[in-house]
């Protein structure tokens, strides 16, 4: 029954899905658009299809990068969150340039982390994932870890409790919306940096590299086949991230996101 | 013993501001006592050093006898804030057994207290909800049974029902004198309202701004337990007047400036 109703209501969604490869499709073929400019669906299929097993393979090798650097980029902004929150006069010297640095198109170091480390390994495609992942997640903690209302810790005061246990039972559970908000932005923000990254150089096992290969020597087909898996894994990171998010807020009043 | 003994307070804020200026005020067990005045005139400043949650610049505060900070560490005050300040991921129940929580109380005592809290403020059966479930007026009696669960002996009431509307507040007006009686506790309490703090209290504090002084106190004589009749009795009435009057002789009550024909600068 319930079952039933979900699957109603993602009707419409699916109808425009299907609707828009026909149209894809007819443009195409109809138009005779050159492959160059773009492939007919049916063509990337079939150059999906043929070739799964590499395109899985250099997108599980991607995704490695962009999950190494989300979690060592997350933890490090989770860290000096924490720090900088604690300790106000660290918070006002650090903060404009966090924020700053939020605002720096960050991924345009690619080429420059390819030359610090081996363009070859995935540490180098790690690091620029790290550096974009820490930055949002950084400045959303400290904004949740600071957005207890005073009468929440004069509550706890009152109560004759340490610090450690309003952290504990107040501060950390205030800023976990936030935390998560910067999840999501960083799931999508590793991705990113991983295959901008390897545009710039980097193993042929790589998923970037070889959109970059494939466009230049005209493969298109495969290109945009890749293309398709790299969506497939970003999806597939933000959808995972969303989950975790309503495990641990389950609390939090929500709207569905589908239907009523 | 005075439950609360306010001696020679007074209270400097960084900057040169004076909230309070020589406060001396006696509190007897299990009496009512609210504190009404202007904004600015320090009363839930003074409230907040009872309660040992700012320092006064000079002065000091007992409590049952005891220093405000041992009072504080021995658990034996209730606050009440304006906002419910209710933990949005914890559900009713766990808001109310946050402090037994934190005293180290058993599950099992706990959940027992929990539910004679829900009864007493009448939320029998919302237990498992979340606070944003509940009406305002809801989630005020969740803090008031929260404040109440680990049974303080005095309760720091500040401004509880001052975002809340007329009906409601007249209705939880009674239901906080009901649970006030059922208590063993003193009640401390901060409010705007002239017919609130005549109706509830068993003496009024009247303060005066700039800086913070006590005007004047007035005890209210009005026959417990008191009820909606309460308020048509003409003694109620005098009462209000008597209020208001010394607000007035205190200066600063917030009137428009229309209807005291003072102008801005005269103030």
């Amino acid at each position: 029954m319930m079952l039933a109703r979900r699957a109603r209501d993602w009707l419409p969604a699916l109808g425009v899905f299907v609707a828009g490869i026909g149209l894809w499709q007819g443009f195409v073929k109809g138009l005779h658009v050159q492959r160059f400019l773009l492939p007919a669906p049916s063509a990337i299929w079939t150059a999906f299809s043929s070739n799964q097993n590499q395109l899985w393979h250099e997108g599980w090798f991607t995704f490695q990068e962009a999950l190494g650097g989300f979690a060592i980029g997350c933890t490090a902004g989770i860290l000096f969150a924490i720090i900088v929150a604690r300790w106000d006069l660290l918070g006002s010297a650090l903060m404009p340039y966090a924020i700053a640095a939020n605002a720096i198109p960050i991924i345009a170091f690619a080429p420059i982390t390819n030359a610090w480390f081996d363009p070859l390994t995935k540490t180098s495609k790690m690091v620029i994932a790290a550096v974009l992942c820490f930055f949002p997640v950084f400045v959303n903690v400290v904004r949740g870890l600071r957005s207890v209302k005073p009468e929440q810790i004069e509550l706890m005061r009152s109560y004759a409790v340490g610090e450690l246990t309003v952290f504990r039972l107040v501060r950390v559970p205030t800023a976990l919306p936030f935390l998560f908000t910067a999840l999501r932005v960083a799931s999508v923000l590793a991705m990113i940096g991983s295959i901008v990254a390897e545009y710039y150089g980097g193993s042929l096992d790589a998923l970037g590299a070889n959109i970059e290969q494939d466009a230049s020597l005209f493969q298109f087909e495969k290109a945009w086949a890749e293309i398709i898996i790299a969506s497939l894994l970003g999806i597939g990171f933000y959808l995972a991230v969303v989950a975790l998010e309503r495990l641990a807020t389950r609390w939090q009043p929500r709207e569905e996101i589908v239907g009523a | 013993m005075s439950a609360v003994s306010i001696k020679n307070v007074s209270k400097e804020f960084k900057g040169g501001t004076k909230a309070l200026e020589d406060i001396d005020l006696e509190i007897e067990q299990r009496e009512f006592v609210s504190l009404i005045g202007p904004s600015g005139c320090g009363k839930s400043t003074l409230l907040r050093i009872v309660g040992d949650l700012i320092e006064p610049t000079s002065g000091g505060v007992t409590v049952n006898g005891k220093p405000a900070r041992q009072a504080r560490h021995d658990h034996d005050y209730g606050i009440v804030f304006q906002d419910p300040v209710l933990y949005d991921w914890r559900t009713v129940a766990r808001n109310i057994a946050l402090p037994l929580e934190l005293a180290g109380w058993d599950r099992n005592r706990r959940s027992q207290r929990v539910d004679e809290m829900l009864d007493l403020v009448e939320l029998r059966g919302f237990g498992e909800h979340h606070p944003w479930q509940l009406s305002g007026g809801m989630q005020q009696r969740v803090s008031i049974a929260r404040a109440l669960s680990f049974d303080p002996a005095l309760l720091l009431m500040d401004e509880p029902f001052g975002a809340l509307d007329e009906m409601t507040r007249e209705r939880l007006n009674a239901e906080l004198l009901r649970i006030w009686q059922a208590s063993e506790s003193t009640i401390v309490f901060v409010t705007h309202s002239i017919a609130e703090a005549v109706f509830l209290s068993t003496r009024v504090v009247v303060m005066s701004s700039r800086p913070g002084r006590v005007s004047k106190l007035i005890p209210i004589d009005l026959s417990q337990p008191r009820s909606a009749a309460t308020r048509e009795d003409p003694r109620f009435f005098e009462l209000a007047t008597e209020v208001r009057e010394a607000l007035h002789m205190g200066g600063g009550y917030d009137m428009p400036l229309a209807a005291t024909g003072l102008s801005e600068g005269a103030t």
